[in-house]
């Protein structure tokens, strides 16, 4: 079909996100008093910000044809651990180096288990994300919520500073993105991603060390999750691990497929993260200005992500090689 | 004659000996009270079925009615559902269909319908069944816990006792959800107050579904819209936390007062010292637990059947303030598990 390629290129699922973005963002600007005001903007990214440098986590291995269903087990369990080191009196350089290990290893784990094991990402993942919150739950927490203890004042206190009038959160995850950008677009290990996830027979064949590059692509993600879970965390002032029973690593899935960075690997970058993001965030800040119910904000979220997919659907159909590869 | 003497000496003493213990057992004869309490508990199986056994709730009642059925001669046993409905319907009918089946069903049920059939079922088994702290469309033998419209009506009046007639008189309120009987209660209290007061309004709404950092945004979004609130109704201790830092980032802390909600437990009463929440009313746990320890009592020695009496048992509540705080108004989960380590 010659005739519909420019249309398909001009219409990729992340210009028909963004479209769709935009749109909303007029459609709120004009009906809602105050939508657009400074600090409401800021209030859109600040929402979707821990989402955002998941999803970039998230991202990084799709596109290496990939996935990681663990990251939200992940962050609220080093983050537990942490604040419970900290409560225990460790001092915060300490506690960090002890997690920062944990979630090595624990990304490590994940990235053996696909590179060298071969188990499908899907459910060595899978199982990890339980038996990594299970373990942890049960032998080393009491409790659900674990605070930020009084006495682990440069937290409390990066909660209260700001970055350029920026909180934390979302310097982080502007931080995240631009650091991701630059080393997917430019750098060798980047590039080498692209070529796994869009075909790994054919990569490993002209000598990309493709073992070591998925397993750095899962300690990349828990590094990530773990980050996102302190900023989190440093923002309320505590770390709730029932987060792993909500419906958080769902929406972390639907940011990088509704941004376009397809699950066939591969495909997308950073900015897919970022628009995907962008629209999730306007439409729950719309909705909650407009004081609707969670039920009916999480309908009206569905509605909207299933119309651009099935948009994407007509406008992009399934090429051959997704049709053969398949998707996860 | 004198052994003769002895020998009666000693069969007399042997008489009266007898005899001060007959008297001495007629004695505790007239006294029932220990014999029928300690025939009617011992051996009595309790079993709670908490929401989870992973938050401060569920381990103050473990703690605070568990020891006390203990202490009576009873066996107490916990399930942890993990905050999964249908674990927690499996453990409920499990339980129902056990060879040893328990005596007393202890659930905090999480929703108004989930396991109504059930606690039918467990009665008709021979099972009394208490509901704690989330009440359910079933009346069951008793609910114990709060009245939650009224907690609501007290965390609003405490608002608007706080703010006065002269402020803005718009308050914000972050609710938990649409189908927990809590949440739709206090809202129910809520609204109440405000009839009861014409000119306050409630300025901003949002379902927080228990999170705090939707909370957070929910409540950034909602100041960002109305920063003239003078006071935000949060019905959880827990995402209260998380507007409270909305509130912080606002630069508002010292505009807007919080109530909310929670346990009562240790971390309750440092949060309203510091100011990050101006009221709170607690679920008065230690006392809320032993109207639960007294119905246990009641109902397995009073001879009713389950199902055959309807009772509710409402903590009395109160707003407290950073005033009202003294060193035992919160009761302490690190204390718990220390005495539990003993």
């Amino acid at each position: 079909m010659p005739s519909s390629r420019p249309l398909s290129r001009l219409f990729t699922q992340e210009t028909i996100v963004l479209l769709m973005a935009v749109a909303l963002f007029a459609g709120f600007a004009a009906a809602l008093p105050g939508f657009t005001a400074p600090a409401n903007l800021l209030n859109i990214v600040r929402s979707v910000s821990v989402l955002g440098i998941l999803a970039a986590g998230m991202g990084i291995v799709v596109i290496g044809r990939g996935i990681d269903l663990s990251m939200v087990s992940i962050m609220v369990v080093t983050v537990a651990i942490q604040l419970q080191l900290l409560q225990g009196g460790w001092a915060l350089w300490s506690a960090s180096a002890v997690v920062a290990a944990i979630t090595i290893g624990l990304g490590a784990m994940n990235g053996f288990m696909v590179a060298y094991a071969g188990v499908s990402a899907l459910f060595a993942t899978l199982a990890s994300s339980a038996f990594v919150f299970g373990f942890v739950r049960s032998q080393i927490l009491s409790q659900d919520v674990i605070y930020v203890p009084p006495s682990a004042e440069t937290l409390l206190w990066l909660g209260k500073a700001r970055f350029l009038g920026l909180p934390l959160d979302v310097a982080v995850f502007l931080a995240v993105v631009a650091v991701a950008l630059v080393l997917l677009r430019w750098s060798r290990p980047g590039r080498f991603l692209y070529l796994m996830g869009d075909n790994f027979q054919a990569a490993r064949g002209m000598g990309i060390p493709v073992r070591p590059l998925i397993v750095a692509s899962f300690v990349a993600s828990a590094l990530l999750a773990w980050l996102a879970g302190m900023a989190s965390a440093i923002s309320l002032q505590s770390m709730n691990t029932r987060l792993v029973n909500s419906a958080l690593l769902y929406d972390v899935v639907l940011v990088v497929v509704i941004g376009g960075i397809g699950l066939s690997g591969g495909k997308g970058g950073m900015r897919n993260v970022v628009v995907g993001a962008l629209l999730i965030g306007i439409l729950l800040n719309g909705m909650t200005i407009l004081n609707l119910p969670n039920i009916h904000q999480n309908l009206i979220k569905a509605l909207i992500l299933l119309g651009a997919i099935i948009l994407d659907g007509q406008l992009n159909p399934r090429d051959e090689q997704t049709s053969q590869q398949g998707d996860i | 004659m004198s052994k003769l003497t002895k020998t009666l000496g000693r069969v007399i003493l042997a008489g009266a000996c007898l005899a001060g213990a007959a008297i001495g057992a007629q004695a505790q004869d007239s006294n029932p009270g220990p014999e029928a309490y300690r025939s009617a508990l011992e051996g009595k199986r309790v079993v709670m079925v908490p929401m989870t056994m992973g938050f401060d709730l569920a381990q103050g009642w473990n703690h605070f009615i568990g020891e006390e059925v203990k202490q009576f001669g009873g066996i107490w046993e916990t399930r942890d559902p993990n905050w999964s409905v249908d674990a927690g319907a499996q453990a409920i009918t499990d339980l129902i269909s056990s060879a040893e089946k328990p005596d007393v069903l202890i659930v905090q049920t999480p929703d108004l319908n989930s396991y109504s059939r059930l606690f039918k079922r467990a009665q008709d088994a021979g099972i009394f069944v208490i509901q704690l702290d989330n009440p359910s469309n079933y009346a069951s033998d008793v609910f114990a816990g709060s009245d939650w419209k009224r907690l609501g009506e007290l965390e609003t009046q405490a608002v608007i006792d706080h703010c006065g007639e002269n402020s803005s008189r718009k308050i914000a309120v972050i609710q938990g959800d649409q189908v927990n009987a809590s949440s739709l209660d206090q809202w129910a209290g809520v609204q109440a107050v405000l009839e009861r007061n014409p000119g306050w309004t409630v300025a901003g709404t949002a379902d927080s579904n228990w999170d705090a950092t939707t909370a957070r945004n929910a409540a950034a979004t909602i100041l960002q819209q109305n920063p003239d609130v003078c006071g935000i109704v949060d019905f959880w201790d827990a995402t209260a936390q998380g507007t409270a830092s909305a509130i912080r980032d606002a630069g508002l802390q010292d505009k807007i007062f919080l109530a909310t909600t929670g346990s009562g437990e240790a971390i309750d009463c440092k949060l309203l010292e510091d100011g990050t929440f101006g009221a709170i009313v607690t679920s008065e746990l230690p006392r809320q637990s032993q109207d639960v320890v007294a119905a246990i009592k009641i109902l397995l020695q009073s001879g009713i059947k389950p199902g055959q009496s309807k009772n509710y048992l409402y903590t009395h509540e109160v707003a407290r303030t950073k005033k009202d705080v003294t060193p035992d108004t919160c009761w302490s989960q690190a204390a718990i598990e220390a005495a539990a380590k003993k």
